[in-house]
């Protein structure tokens, strides 16, 4: 989730409350009008820009290979200024949900297992791990000589009271889905620990790189620590300073377990609502590394002579979420027809100028099916309006809602369906919706359909196994299941041969893709835009910056 | 004129009162609240999850008995804690007053500094060409909304002058006032071109009004130089609507406020409520707008008190 700027239009309504309740007396600032106007703005920059980029582009690209081989060695020192659109919200690692929140504590904590650069689990506080034969027992060997913030050495009872603290119902952490296999947690010695699954759940290891399953002090929780209010974690950089919407200070970590790591003294997050802005502070030398989600942003920045900017292909995928359980939707064939009417390129070029790629539901590279078996993955006006016929031509008039800026191209999304979908004769209206309503909203499936931005994961399993299976946490939102879906899920959990599960993966997509209960759209990229003397930086494909402290200032 | 204040001043507590009822009501009204804002659409918490973390919030009791406990720790100076810092309310709103009082402030010297003696120039020299421009000027002001001039600002000096005036990490006047006031300079100018406008009109509508006064003309009779009569005698007079309307203009530029410290990217008290009403942080949302509202009160008692200064005429008994 993007941490948004244009927020106003809410705050506006209640400014106008207050003006209201203080006695109307003077000629109040208009308010809608401004949100509006503001937008023009960013748009109007862009076509201007983009024109020189095109042919540089590719260019850039080459630069944009991340820099897996410094030709020079590493000089520690410096600090490194940070801008993104959107400040932490808060400290507590297993609560948190906000990206702009993991971007700060993926520094401060460490989760048992990390990604590298193509996705796959590597060690982090866990050096080694085993499954037995049947998959159900994963035992896990930790790294020696990690201590905590406060010197405290990390062992298996932090391991184990961090899990557990997750899975308490009480603790209301977010990732506690994703473990819920977990029946108990042992810790034999100071440095072993056990998960006893109820099932097989070879998933289970990507979740336990995030942030959300960061590992935390047994004797701090014991002694009531709240980590919403300190944050203390085994990270490579501690939480020195944090002025919220102002400036977010991290310092070095000297007794980080890896050793000369980090490079850097210090990061300095500061946070601007504007990425425009964020672009013109690199372009004047204010900033140095900065996250950029808005893919006009992107571009222009991409272009700009004096700045890196690093692509990644996101895991996140942008999809239009229908509800099945309304009346609209019941009819198979009518959401069949949506589907072949859909032109998923037309609406990545529209929305995001090109930049990403049409995806399958699975977007991790390995996992993603050829999209020739898909249903309708390219454009067919004639089927769908055949599909419409056969269900006998219903009047199709549905609502998408979209939140303001997140992501940033919704709208924009949900205005070109809106075209593509008026050629069969079906009448789409957008609401755009304030994010608190708009997630109250989708929370409560109060919608026909929706254009968002989802999460994804290195593992499919982690993205289907909450809509799509009939069990899982989200599906009452999603509302759509199918038995063999079910079956096929399952399936693919209990096993850990990659090829066999990319086939019933495979399986699952087709599946999906015609029975349509959402049409999967694109993926888009994770941009990083640094200036040229930030080295050592690897982008994620999930979004996780965790390689900065791999950073180092060659200047 | 004690008595007055002190009545002035108890009248305050209904309308505080009044204000947080509403505020509360309001925030509860609109759809979502703290929880569904925290976890967004990427989780779903189970029913028991959520329904722990609503009762640690305390947001499981009924809405009077939610009100009155944040009523009775309110008056006892507690306002409760922010969900995203898990700092106290109190703390926050007063760590970032000093800015948004600052930019206010200076906004308001910036608006009297260019309003008044455009005002003057143009009632004086009415109907000529500076008067023309002065009130064009004045038209361009009340027109052209902040959020624009400010994003306008920013991109100007950016990309021309490689200059980025909205670049985060606000330095504090106190420990470093070089720095504050260059990055205050020009959120300040945003916020106070408009009110300059609507300065200099009232300057310039009330100048000219004490100008054709009897007083005026027997000034002149008297041989006064015109610019004794201007400056001595009718400005002051023509200083009580130009209070006033300083008076109920400072409360609106708290509100101005919170949009040029969003395009500033500045750490005020606007953008601390902008970014609790979005995250349903109820009890900072309250805590801000009380206070906002209660500063709103100041400024107007203290315009009315001014009265009393420029025209002795005026008393408070």
């Amino acid at each position: 989730m993007s941490h948004a700027k244009n927020k106003l239009a809410f705050g506006f309504s209640i400014l106008v409350l207050l003006s209201l309740l203080l006695g109307a007396c003077a000629p109040a600032v208009q308010p809608t009008p401004e949100v509006i106007e503001r937008e023009v703005v960013v748009t109007k920059e862009v076509p201007v820009e983009v024109e020189k980029v095109v042919t540089q582009e590719v260019i850039r690209e080459v630069l944009v290979t991340p820099t897996a081989v410094p030709e020079k060695t590493p000089v520690a020192g410096g600090t490194l200024i940070v801008a993104r659109a959107g400040d932490m919200q808060g400290t507590d690692p297993h609560k948190q949900t906000a990206f702009t929140s993991f971007r700060v504590l993926e520094h401060i904590y460490d989760p048992l297992l990390a990604l590298d650069k193509d996705m796959n689990v590597i060690p982090n506080l866990a050096e080694t791990w085993a499954w037995s034969n049947d998959n159900k027992t994963l035992t896990m060997t930790l790294r020696q000589g990690v201590v905590f913030h406060n010197g405290d050495p990390m062992t298996s009872a932090d391991v184990k009271a961090s899990y557990e603290r997750l899975l308490n119902e009480e603790t209301g952490a977010a990732a506690r889905s994703f473990f819920t296999s977990i029946e108990s947690i042992e810790a034999p010695d100071d440095y072993t620990v056990v998960f006893n699954l109820t099932a097989p759940n070879a998933a289970i290891l990507a979740a336990m790189t995030n942030p959300n399953s960061a590992i935390l002090s047994n004797e701090l929780l014991e002694s009531g620590w709240d980590p919403a209010s300190e944050a203390i974690g085994t990270g490579a950089f501690k939480l020195a300073r944090w002025e919220p919407d102002n400036v977010l200070v991290l310092e070095k970590n000297p007794d980080f377990w890896i050793e000369g790591l980090p490079y850097l003294d210090s990061m300095e997050f500061r946070t601007l609502p504007d990425e425009a802005s964020i672009l013109a502070g690199l372009r004047a030398g204010t900033l140095d590394w900065a996250i950029i989600n808005n893919p006009r942003v992107g571009i222009v920045a991409a272009g700009s002579s004096n700045l890196v900017v690093s692509k990644a292909t996101s895991l996140a995928y942008h999809v239009l979420q229908l509800n099945a359980n309304r009346p609209v939707f019941q009819d198979l064939r009518v959401r069949q027809a949506i589907s072949c009417a859909i032109d998923r390129q037309q609406v990545l070029d529209t929305a995001s100028l090109g930049e990403g790629q049409v995806t399958s539901p699975a977007t991790p590279p390995f996992y993603q099916a050829p999209h020739d078996q898909l249903f309708c993955y390219t454009k067919d006006i004639e089927k769908a309006k055949a599909l419409l016929a056969e269900a006998g031509n219903p009047e199709v008039k549905f609502t998408i809602i979209a939140a303001t800026d997140e992501p940033p191209t919704a709208v924009s999304e949900a205005q070109n369906i809106q075209a593509q979908l008026a050629e069969i004769g079906v009448t789409v209206e957008i609401e755009t919706l304030e994010l608190g309503v708009y997630v109250d909203r989708w929370l409560k499936a109060d919608f026909d359909a929706a254009a968002a931005l989802n999460g994804g994961n290195p593992d499919p399993h982690n993205m289907f196994f909450r809509y799509w299976h009939s069990t899982g946490n989200l599906n009452s939102v999603a509302n759509y299941s199918d038995p063999k879906i079910d079956e096929l899920l399952v399936k693919a959990s209990a096993s850990t041969d990659p090829e066999e599960r990319k086939a019933i993966y495979t399986e699952v997509q087709v599946l999906l893709t015609e029975a349509v209960p959402w049409v999967w759209l694109y993926t888009s990229y994770e941009y990083r835009a640094m200036q040229p003397y930030v080295m050592g930086f690897t982008p994620l494909s999930n979004g996780s910056t965790m390689y900065l402290r791999e950073t180092w200032l060659d200047k | 004129m004690s008595a007055y204040v002190l009545k002035r001043t108890l009248a305050l507590l209904p309308t505080l009162l009044g204000i947080s009822i509403i505020v509360f009501l309001v925030m509860r009204l609109i759809p979502g609240d703290t929880i569904s804002a925290m976890i967004g659409t990427q989780f779903k918490l189970t029913d028991a999850q959520a329904e722990a973390l609503r009762a640690y919030y305390g947001l499981d009791k009924p809405l009077p008995e939610q009100y009155w406990l944040w009523l009775t720790s309110a008056l006892q100076g507690d306002f409760g804690l922010s969900v995203r810092t898990a700092r106290p309310v109190l703390d926050e709103i007063l760590s970032r007053y000093p800015l948004t009082l600052e930019l206010a402030l200076l906004a308001m010297l910036i608006a009297l500094a260019i309003g008044i003696p455009i005002g003057i120039l143009s009632a004086v020299k009415r109907n000529s060409l500076l008067d023309l421009s002065g009130r064009l000027f004045s038209l361009v002001g009340l027109a052209l909304p902040s959020f624009w001039m400010g994003t306008l600002i920013i991109y100007v000096l950016s990309v021309y002058f490689h200059i980025l005036p909205n670049s985060g990490n606000y330095a504090s006047l106190v420990d470093n006032p070089r720095e504050n006031l260059g990055q205050m300079i020009f959120p300040a100018l945003t916020l106070g071109f408009a009110f300059s406008a609507a300065v200099m009109r009232t300057t310039r509508s009330a100048l000219l009004e004490e100008l054709g006064k009897d007083y005026a003309r027997t000034a002149r009779a008297k041989g006064r130089t015109q610019r004794d009569v201007i400056l001595r005698h009718c400005l002051k007079n023509a200083l009580i609507p130009i209070i006033t309307l300083v008076g109920f203009e400072t409360g609106y530029l708290f509100g101005g406020a919170i949009i040029v410290e969003e395009v500033f990217a500045m750490p005020g008290v606007g953008r601390l409520l902008l970014n609790a009403i979005n995250q349903r942080d109820y009890a900072l949302v309250q805590g801000t707008i009380l206070f906002i509202a209660l500063n709103f009160v100041a400024v107007n008692l203290i315009a009315d008190l001014a009265y009393a200064l420029v025209n002795p005429r005026i008393r408070y008994d």
